[in-house]
This record gives structure tokens, sequence and C-alpha cells, in this order.
């Protein structure tokens, strides 16, 4: 069933801000998505309800909050398809998991010499903290290298990466500056048959489109809640259990250990040996409440409205002079991400004027200073993109602006 | 407000003084992670007094045409002078108030400009 998007704005209280008088068209939802009233209202039926710390009240209100925070947890295991809520470890955001995942999971195996593999389309949250990790253990790191022209990863470079036998491989699932989609279910497949394990980035596509973390056989995966319609502070680690089980903590306090006396600990059970002292309990029931509205328009569905928004802004900004549009041709293999730029005008100028116009878009390099400076050439970009609430007006703002901040320019 | 006002926009295509400065005796480079611009001023300092003031670089429209008439702006003017420029300066040049959000592109070059002073007064004193 296809999105009703005039009744999915209804639910968007931010949707009918005016500035000077100009309704807010919300372009940049890969930085942050939006938040619908039923999460907004979780987290303040929280507040006003049953407030109370988790896993250690005796009284009503705790076991309340308690029950909610796992049931959360057990809604976004099942939208991942986790085999359980044991391997769903609570975090900040996706740039925690990751790091999370290099300094226990990497500490642990990651020696001298050793490789890790990476693409050239990775975000920063992607890519430092295995630098961080290479420079402490004098292990290496190498790039798949991306396709100039079809924007897609080099699967030939993909094999060489793997011939050297790396530990590691760890991938953007979605890319937030091209949106190109990775084969992720091959790669992992060829990482395991060259004996790595696999983390997938999964920032831009579980808030985008259906995904299955067992079904791709990822051994890692990580994704933010701020960018499913759930509040910040609120991100993912997931893991085999397996892997989890083996894994040290690494960070230590209340909630992580099962007993303690004056020099050791033992570990709790999963997930909570990861999730050190009181977590973001809001965070979560919101998340919670963002899994719950997504399932109910079908994942299906939000990935099918993003793909036609995407062709439909494709289509309009290719036929404009002087505007070049970057990342795949085929919306199949993209997600709703629309990167572009105007001959002669800075990124920051475009985002300016777009907004002068009450159209939020982003500018910069975006969290991806590799590929948007050695791959593209470029010191930065404006980009668009798409989710749930966007509709096809808006697009058409867009490319007002385009018009705007070319008469502004003198460009043709 | 619209801070894209024909004069920045002239000043971003034609840039007065863009370049190196062969006679420069103060230089600083400076860069704004957030816009990427990346601007390197050179000044010719002497008796306390900017002779001569050029920039190179890239950036956008606002930090551009800033640096464009910074430098016109500062030739002739005293190290002292250019010392207590500040923000209120940078809007009253270029006629529009560019925003908290766009305040450093704005700034930039005058920031790099006193950074250079300061590295110069360092090598005299
Ligand atoms: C592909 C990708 N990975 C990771 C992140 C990091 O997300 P966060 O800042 O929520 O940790 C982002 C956010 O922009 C992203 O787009």
């Amino acid at each position: 069933m296809p999105i009703d998007v005039d009744s999915v704005r209804e639910d968007f209280p931010i949707l009918s801000i005016k500035n000077d008088g100009k309704p807010l068209v919300y372009l940049d939802s890969a930085a942050t998505s939006q938040k619908p009233k039923k999460v907004i209202n979780a987290v303040t039926r929280l507040y006003r309800k049953y407030n109370a710390n988790i896993h250690r009240g005796v009284y009503r209100i705790s076991e309340l909050a308690t029950g909610e925070y796992e049931n959360s947890k057990k809604s976004v295991a099942k939208f991942v398809n986790a085999a359980g809520m044991e391997e769903i470890v609570y975090t900040r955001n996706a740039t925690e998991a990751i790091n999370i995942a290099a300094l226990s999971w990497g500490e642990q195996n990651i020696a001298r010499g050793d490789r890790i593999l990476i693409t050239e389309m990775e975000h920063h949250s992607n890519i430092i903290p295995w630098q961080m990790l290479a420079a402490r253990k004098g292990a290496y790191l190498d790039y798949v290298k991306i396709d100039r022209d079809s924007y897609t990863l080099d699967y030939a470079s993909l094999e060489e990466g793997l011939a050297k036998s790396p530990k590691l491989v760890s991938v953007t699932h979605a890319s937030n500056v091209l949106g190109t989609i990775n084969d992720v279910k091959s790669i992992a497949r060829k990482a395991h048959e060259a004996g790595a394990k696999m983390l997938l980035d999964a920032a831009q596509s579980v808030p985008h489109m259906p995904v299955d973390f067992r079904d791709i056989d990822t051994d890692f995966a990580a994704f933010s809640g701020h960018k499913m319609l759930a509040p910040s502070g609120i991100g993912v680690l997931y893991a085999k259990r397996g892997l989890l089980d083996q894994m040290q903590p690494v960070l230590g306090g209340g909630d992580m250990i099962k007993t303690v006396d004056y020099q050791e600990f033992s570990s709790n059970d999963l997930p909570w040996k990861f999730e050190a002292g009181t977590p973001n309990i809001e965070g979560a029931i919101g998340l919670g409440a963002a899994v719950k509205y997504l399932k109910k328009l079908g994942m299906e569905n939000v990935r099918e409205h993003e793909k036609a928004l995407t062709r439909y802004a494709l289509d309009k900004l290719s036929g404009i002079k002087n505007v070049s549009v970057f990342g795949p041709e085929d919306v199949e293999m993209r997600a709703g991400v629309v990167p572009f730029e105007i001959d002669g005008v800075h990124a920051h100028d475009i985002a300016t004027i777009f907004d002068s116009e009450g159209v939020a878009i982003r500018a910069g390099h975006h969290c991806a200073m590799p590929l948007v400076t050695q791959v593209l050439k470029r010191t930065s970009l404006s980009r668009m993109s798409f989710y749930v609430y966007n509709k096809e007006e808006e697009v058409d703002k867009a490319v007002g602006a385009v018009t705007k901040v070319k008469n502004k320019f003198m460009i043709e | 407000m619209d801070i894209y006002a024909e004069e920045i926009i002239s000043h971003y295509e034609h840039p007065h003084n863009r370049g190196k400065l062969a006679t420069a005796n103060a230089e600083f480079h400076d860069y704004n992670p957030v816009c990427g611009d990346d601007i390197t001023m050179f000044l010719d300092v002497k008796d306390g007094i900017i002779k001569d003031a050029k920039f190179d670089g890239a950036g956008c429209a606002i930090s551009i045409g800033a640096a464009s008439m910074l430098t016109d702006l500062i030739k002739g003017k005293s190290v002292k002078d250019v010392e207590k420029m500040g923000v209120h300066t940078v809007v009253d040049m270029l006629g529009i108030d560019p925003g908290p959000a766009r305040l450093k592109c704005a700034t930039l070059s005058l920031k790099a400009a006193q950074k250079a002073l300061v590295s110069y007064s360092r090598t005299v004193t």
C-alpha cells in the first residue's frame, strides 16, 4: 500500500511551522529525521506517568519503565531480525556502536600487521575508529575503491582487498553522500570466505528500507535512532550472540555487572554487559515507538515512497543547465539521497539561499571527507535527502530555489 | 534578510587583490572546516602601516567577498587599527549581517589578517 503522504504529514507537528511566513521544507533527513506525535507522546508519557530508573526499583513505576525499555529492545530486535534482544546493545548512536566494536572486539582480535578493510564511501564514524585501532595495534587500514563512473563499489578492488586476508570488513549499507546501496549480502559472504568478520554501517539503511541482519549474515551492525524518527542519544550495536559472549565490556559501572567484590567483578548477561550506568530510557522508549510507527507504514512502502521521490528529483534536476547531480542513476541501487552542485556557486551559498526559501538542505563534506575531497574532488557538496513525510511539491520548491540561486549568481 | 547583496556577489565573481603578494612580510593560512573555506592572507607591513594586502584561496561567496573587501579596506590602515577590528567592522563593510550560521565565513579573512599580524609582531620585537 503506497504511503499516504498527506496523512503522514499530519503526524509530524514540526511540518506546520513557518519561517518568515514560509512553510518548512525539510530535505535533510539523512542528517536527522523529524519526529511523529507517537514518538513525542511516548517520551512525554514516560515523564508524566511512570518515570523511574530501570532494573533497580521494586516498585510499580520502575517495573513499568523496565518493561517498556525491554519491550523497545524486543521490537528493535524483530525489526532488524536479530536472534533476540540479547543481540541488541543500546548506545548513544551509530558512531558509539562502531567505537564499541573497535574498542572491544577490535582490541581483542586485531594484532600488529593485521588488516582492516573499509571503503572509500564511509562516513567518518566508520573510518576514524579503525584508524585509531590500527594506530594502537600497528595494523593496516585498506580501502575498497569506488568506481568513478557508476558511483558504486569497485568489486574488483573488493576482491583485491579480500585477497590480503583482512580480519574485518566494515562497510556502509547505503552511502549518506551518494545514496549508493551496496550489495552487502554478497560482501558479507565474500568477507566470511576470506576469513573476515563483517560490520555493517546501517545508519542510512535501517531507517529507509527493509533490513534483515541475519539474512545479510553480518557479524556486527550499527545504526542511530535519531535518523529513524526516534530521539537523539539512542543507537544500536548489533552483534551475533557468540561474538558478544566473547567480547569484553568497554565501560564499567552499574547495570553491567552481576556481582562485585573488592577486587573483581563478573559481567552481567547480554545485552546489559555493554550498557554501563543508567541508560537513555526515554530514548529507548522513543525508539520503540518509532519502530512501531515505521512497521505500521511498512518498510517496503517507505522504500517505494523514497524511490519515487528520488526518481522525481533526479529527473527534475538533471534537466537544469549548469546543475550536476552525483550518485547512481538507477534508483533501485540508490537511497533517497541526492547530492548536487551548481557550477560556480559554493555549496554553502546554495544552502543559505535555499534556507531563505524555507528549504532545509545540507552542505559540506557530509562527514565523508575521503569520498568528497579525494574521490569527488570537491571541498563541499549540497545534498537533499528524503523521508516518509516528503512530497513532490517539496522537490518542486527545491527546484525553484535552484533557479533563485542561479539568478542571484547570474548563471545561465 | 538577503545576505547576497549584489556588491558581495560582484566581489565574489571578480575579487580584488587576489593572489600571492611577493613583498609580503606577514602571512597566515586559515581554514574553516564547516564550509571548507580556505584563505591565506598576505600583508606587506612597514612602520606600523599595512602597505599592501592580498589574499589567496577558495571558498563561498561570503568568505571570498569579505576577503576581497577586507583587503581593500585595510590597505593604508595602521596595524593597531586592524587589530581593533571585529565583527562589527565586517558587518559594516559587507553592509549585511551574515547571521550566526555564516559568521565564520564572513570573519575568516579578518581573523587570518590579525593572526598574520600577531606572528609578524613576534618577529619584529
Ligand atoms: C552512513 C552513516 N554512518 C554513520 C553515521 C553516524 O551517525 P551518528 O552521528 O548518529 O552516530 C551517519 C550519520 O550521518 C551516516 O550517514
